[in-house]
């Protein structure tokens, strides 16, 4: 297995970095439920790359990682949808907390296809949103130009969800070491990508 | 020259160089938590002088009296005193000398932060090392209630008083020890058995000692966090900080309901990045 590097490190501190700039700055002007999902969201990745820091990739073999890796997807498309579909908040919270708990029941009591399939409903439905919607509000001149490369985040965080949730299910898409080589690059390109994108939010 | 630089080099390891820095922090945080206008950079480098000394004075003194201890134990059997390579007569004197130069120092600053200065080195040297350490596992009490004294003593030179602020920050310094005691005392607890030292673990047992961890994280986050509102943290750092405390709980639970070696040392040195990073925050507020 390979072993986390001192340059792994380092991605992986600028990462914690940026989240942790990202949760003490936050968007002004927001509401309690985008302020906390974002807060929640971009807290689970500092505490999650200081774990790796820390404990290095073997921390990934834990079984709590799909539900934390579930954890910031939702937080951060619940956050999106509170602060520009404020229609959709309620159906959508329902959904986030529906999703969640479906993720956690089906992890421990029934694993197998429906674990694989409830995952890929869930994670699907946030991802496509963190990608879509900032794009989408960009394009329609609803948000500055720049909110769009929250959804480069959202495809990023997609890429890495999906590295990580087959290499779980035990179908990896490329081998266990060549994504913990990409895995600190990703995830401080997608940070970044996020907190730039909500600096125009 | 070349003979200073080899007293130097047996000498550093005497202090214990990233708790010293880590303890510094807490006290420099401590005073800067009380905010400009009340601080300047020439009280900020007495401070950090006189804590140095202080902490540092005590850490050898500790290591002196503990050096038969040391000498049993593998972890710490290659320390300079067990090996030899300072006398025990050497090692008192130094540790004798900075801390009477560190509390003298912060007695001529202020009176009330050198009483301070003072009361830690004095519980951790003689109340914890020389009386409670080799007689009972609660002994860290006192360890804990020495550790937070440098940030009650820096919140004190800042304020001039004892205020609940101070007293509630040292108090999360002191339900953060258990936190990194415990599990360091987990993790080579054969050695602490092989010297004698009574500990949590051999004590009362592993689980008993992860559910003490738990329980003192709880105490230091709630108290971290409430200190941090009375010293005025804006939101955001506020948000920041309970982020921090919430991967301190995560964890301490987490090592109570999955015992493992790697969750027991991943709350260890989350625990010691915790710390730091409250302290910074701190720090940087009040900047």
């Amino acid at each position: 297995m390979k072993k986390i590097s001192v340059l792994d490190r380092i991605l992986l501190l600028v990462t914690g970095l940026l989240a942790a700039y990202q949760v003490a700055m936050g968007c002004e002007g927001l509401g309690t439920l985008p302020t906390a999902s974002y807060t929640i969201g971009f807290g689970v990745l500092l505490v999650a790359g200081l774990l790796l820091i820390i404990l290095g990739f073997e921390a990934l073999d834990s079984s709590v990682v799909v539900i934390v890796s579930t954890v910031i997807p939702l937080t951060l498309s619940l956050g999106l949808v509170a602060e520009h579909l404020t229609n959709f908040t309620t159906p959508y919270l329902i959904f986030v907390v529906i999703g969640f708990l479906a993720i956690v029941i089906t992890r421990y009591a029934i694993p197998g296809k429906a674990a694989t399939i409830v995952l890929a409903v869930v994670h699907g439905v946030a991802g496509m949103i963190i990608f879509l919607l900032p794009i989408i509000l960009s394009l329609r001149g609803d948000a500055p130009g720049g909110f769009a490369l929250v959804g480069v985040g959202g495809a990023l965080i997609g890429v890495g969800g999906l590295l990580l949730s087959f290499l779980k299910a035990g179908k990896p898409i490329l081998s266990r070491d060549t994504i913990m080589t990409v895995l600190p690059g990703l995830l401080l390109l997608m940070t970044a990508a996020f907190v730039a994108g909500f600096a125009f939010c | 020259m070349k003979i200073l630089k080899t007293k130097f080099k047996q000498y550093w390891p005497l202090i214990k160089s990233l708790q010293t820095a880590l303890l510094l922090i807490t006290g420099l945080a401590g005073y800067m938590s009380t905010r400009c206008p009340a601080h300047n950079l020439s009280t900020v480098l007495a401070l950090a002088g006189s804590l140095f000394l202080s902490i540092s004075g005590s850490t050898v003194l500790n290591m002196w009296y503990d050096r038969d201890i040391d000498a049993k134990m593998p972890r710490t059997s290659k320390r300079p005193l067990p090996t030899g390579k300072i006398t025990s007569q050497e090692a008192l004197i130094f540790g004798l000398t900075i801390s009477a130069l560190g509390v003298g120092w912060a007695l001529t600053m202020n009176l009330l932060y050198g009483a301070v200065v003072f009361a830690g080195l004095f519980f951790d040297v003689v109340v914890y090392s020389m009386w409670l350490k080799r007689r009972t596992a609660w002994s860290i009490v006192w360890g804990g209630i020495s550790g937070g004294m440098p940030i009650l003593a820096g919140r004190a030179l800042g304020v001039g008083q004892l205020d609940w602020v101070g007293l509630t920050l040292s108090l999360a310094v002191l339900f953060w020890i258990p936190t990194h005691i415990l599990t360091f005392s987990m993790r080579y607890h054969k050695d602490y058995q092989s010297a004698g030292v009574p500990t949590f673990p051999s004590t009362y047992g592993f689980q008993a000692t992860r559910v003490i961890i738990a329980i003192s994280s709880v105490i230091a986050a709630v108290a971290m966090g409430v200190a941090a509102y009375g010293v005025g943290l804006t939101w955001g750092y506020l948000r920041l900080m309970a982020v921090l405390s919430a991967g301190l709980l995560v964890l301490a639970v987490g090592s109570t309901v999955h015992p493992s070696e790697r969750t027991n040392f991943g709350l260890f040195k989350y625990a010691s990045l915790y710390m730091l990073s409250s302290m910074l925050l701190l720090f940087a507020e009040g900047i």
